[in-house]
């Protein structure tokens, strides 16, 4: 087909005469919506062509905006990272506070239920060796503090203030060796002495045969050492050995944990040994 | 020059179709414009012959008809442009040949703009079959005859120069 061969000159000025006709006749021919068939599809391809560039442009803008959003998004991780570190510490702070509220909120309790003038103090200093089981507080006699006065904590008995100074006292706990307590089975009131014993659990001695003494009852304070008030808890029965018919071996599990102390109240009322010694005086 | 008498051909053409041709008995079954077309794509080649056509069809469409102006451009450029390709690759000396090439592009030139006109909703659907006969036979005889004539007349206007440079001798 030679002859019908449009890659010469003559091929490429019959298809352009073509297509100006073509587009002469559509510019007048209407489409079925009323406009022009040469302004129809003339927008048609235009449009076509405006939607695969602004596809581009979309395409391009959303590449660029998600890399500059991935590094502001770096930045403002790094940032809430430091946020997250300041808000954690601040969270343990605001616990602690809680915690320590919580605490003093348990003395005050503690102090208005037992009815006896108190001093609330705070423990600065802990000795806890198998020998000698004290702690610091940071009352001393500038706040009326004076040897033998019985410190309580919202658990129970803690010990009796040894050695106190202007600014602070010592302190002996319960679960010191040499310490010793007046106490009382609440469940059956048979009586003996809680004592000290170097490690974490207590002994109590000094019991009656016929007492009735079970594990798991509470053991409080008798009253009768002239030191701690009457019906603190010292802590529950934790194991009871007989031989015969007497008691062998009862230890108690104190009530108070000695090494979450914080805060404790000395109790300032008098008790009878105090006033015996006031008397003296 | 040659540009400026295809231009006058086509004048003349129109004229005549307009005024002339449609005095004459079966006057109006003869495209005097496609005639002029043909003849020029055939002494001058496919390209000539598109343009003639192109510009013609043009002119014709704007003064003559009242649809839309490109079809008959569109079909005297197609029509043009293969007649002028006809006219290149193949002999077309002889009459007959001459008288075929202007009866099937006149078949041609009408079945493309009855096809155009029915697409595009000009006219109504049909083949009018007897008048695109007559109006191809009319084109190839005026067609024919240009040739005879345009080949007869250089012929007589020497003869007639050389008659009376002897009557002065």
């Amino acid at each position: 087909m030679a002859i019908l061969d449009v890659r010469t000159r003559s091929g490429y000025l019959f298809l352009a005469v073509m297509l100006g006709h073509v587009i002469l006749i559509s510019a007048q021919v209407n489409s079925r919506s009323g406009v022009s068939l040469l302004e129809s599809v003339t927008f048609g391809v235009f449009s076509e062509v405006q939607r695969g560039s602004s596809s581009g442009f979309s395409s391009v803008r959303n590449v660029w905006s998600r890399y500059v959003g991935l590094r502001h998004v770096e930045a403002e991780n790094a940032s809430l990272k430091r946020e997250l570190d300041d808000v954690k510490i601040q969270l343990q702070e605001r616990r602690a506070l809680a915690d320590r509220a919580k605490g003093l909120q348990a003395l005050l309790d503690l102090r208005d239920r037992s009815n006896l003038q108190t001093m609330a103090a705070e423990i600065i200093a802990s000795s806890s060796s198998p020998d000698f089981r004290t702690m610091t507080i940071d009352k001393g006699t500038g706040y009326g503090l004076r040897p033998d006065m019985a410190v309580i904590a919202p658990a129970g008995v803690v010990g009796r203030v040894v050695i106190p100074t202007l600014r602070s006292s010592k302190v002996q706990m319960l679960v010191d060796r040499n310490a010793a307590v007046g106490a009382l089975i609440e469940r059956s009131r048979a009586q003996g002495v809680a004592m000290g014993s170097g490690d974490p659990r207590l002994r109590l001695e000094y019991v009656s045969e016929t007492a009735d003494v079970v594990v798991g009852d509470l053991v409080v304070t008798s009253g009768i050492d002239g030191i701690f008030p009457k019906g603190f808890t010292i802590g529950s029965i934790d194991a009871v050995e007989k031989s015969g018919p007497s008691y062998k071996r009862i230890t108690i599990k104190p009530a108070v944990d000695f090494s979450s102390l914080e805060e404790v109240l000395v109790v300032l009322t008098p008790t009878p040994i105090h006033q015996a010694e006031g008397g003296r005086e | 020059m040659k540009i400026a008498g295809i231009l006058l051909a086509i004048v003349l053409a129109l004229a005549a179709q307009t005024t002339i041709a449609r005095h004459l008995a079966g006057g109006s079954a003869v495209d005097l414009v496609l005639v002029v077309v043909v003849y020029v794509a055939l002494t001058s080649g496919s390209v000539a012959g598109l343009l003639t056509g192109t510009v013609a069809g043009l002119i014709q469409d704007s003064l003559l008809s009242t649809g839309l102006i490109g079809i008959g451009g569109l079909a005297k450029s197609i029509v043009g442009f293969v007649a002028g390709i006809i006219g290149t690759q193949f002999i077309v000396t002889q009459s007959l040949p001459r008288f075929l090439v202007f009866f099937v592009a006149t078949v041609a030139h009408q079945a493309i703009t009855i096809g155009l006109s029915v697409v595009l909703g000009q006219q109504s659907p049909g083949a009018p079959y007897a008048a695109v006969a007559g109006e191809a036979l009319a084109n190839a005889v005026v067609g024919v005859a240009a040739f005879q004539l345009a080949e007869l007349l250089p012929g007589a206007v020497e003869r007639r120069r050389m008659g009376k440079s002897r009557l002065r001798r």
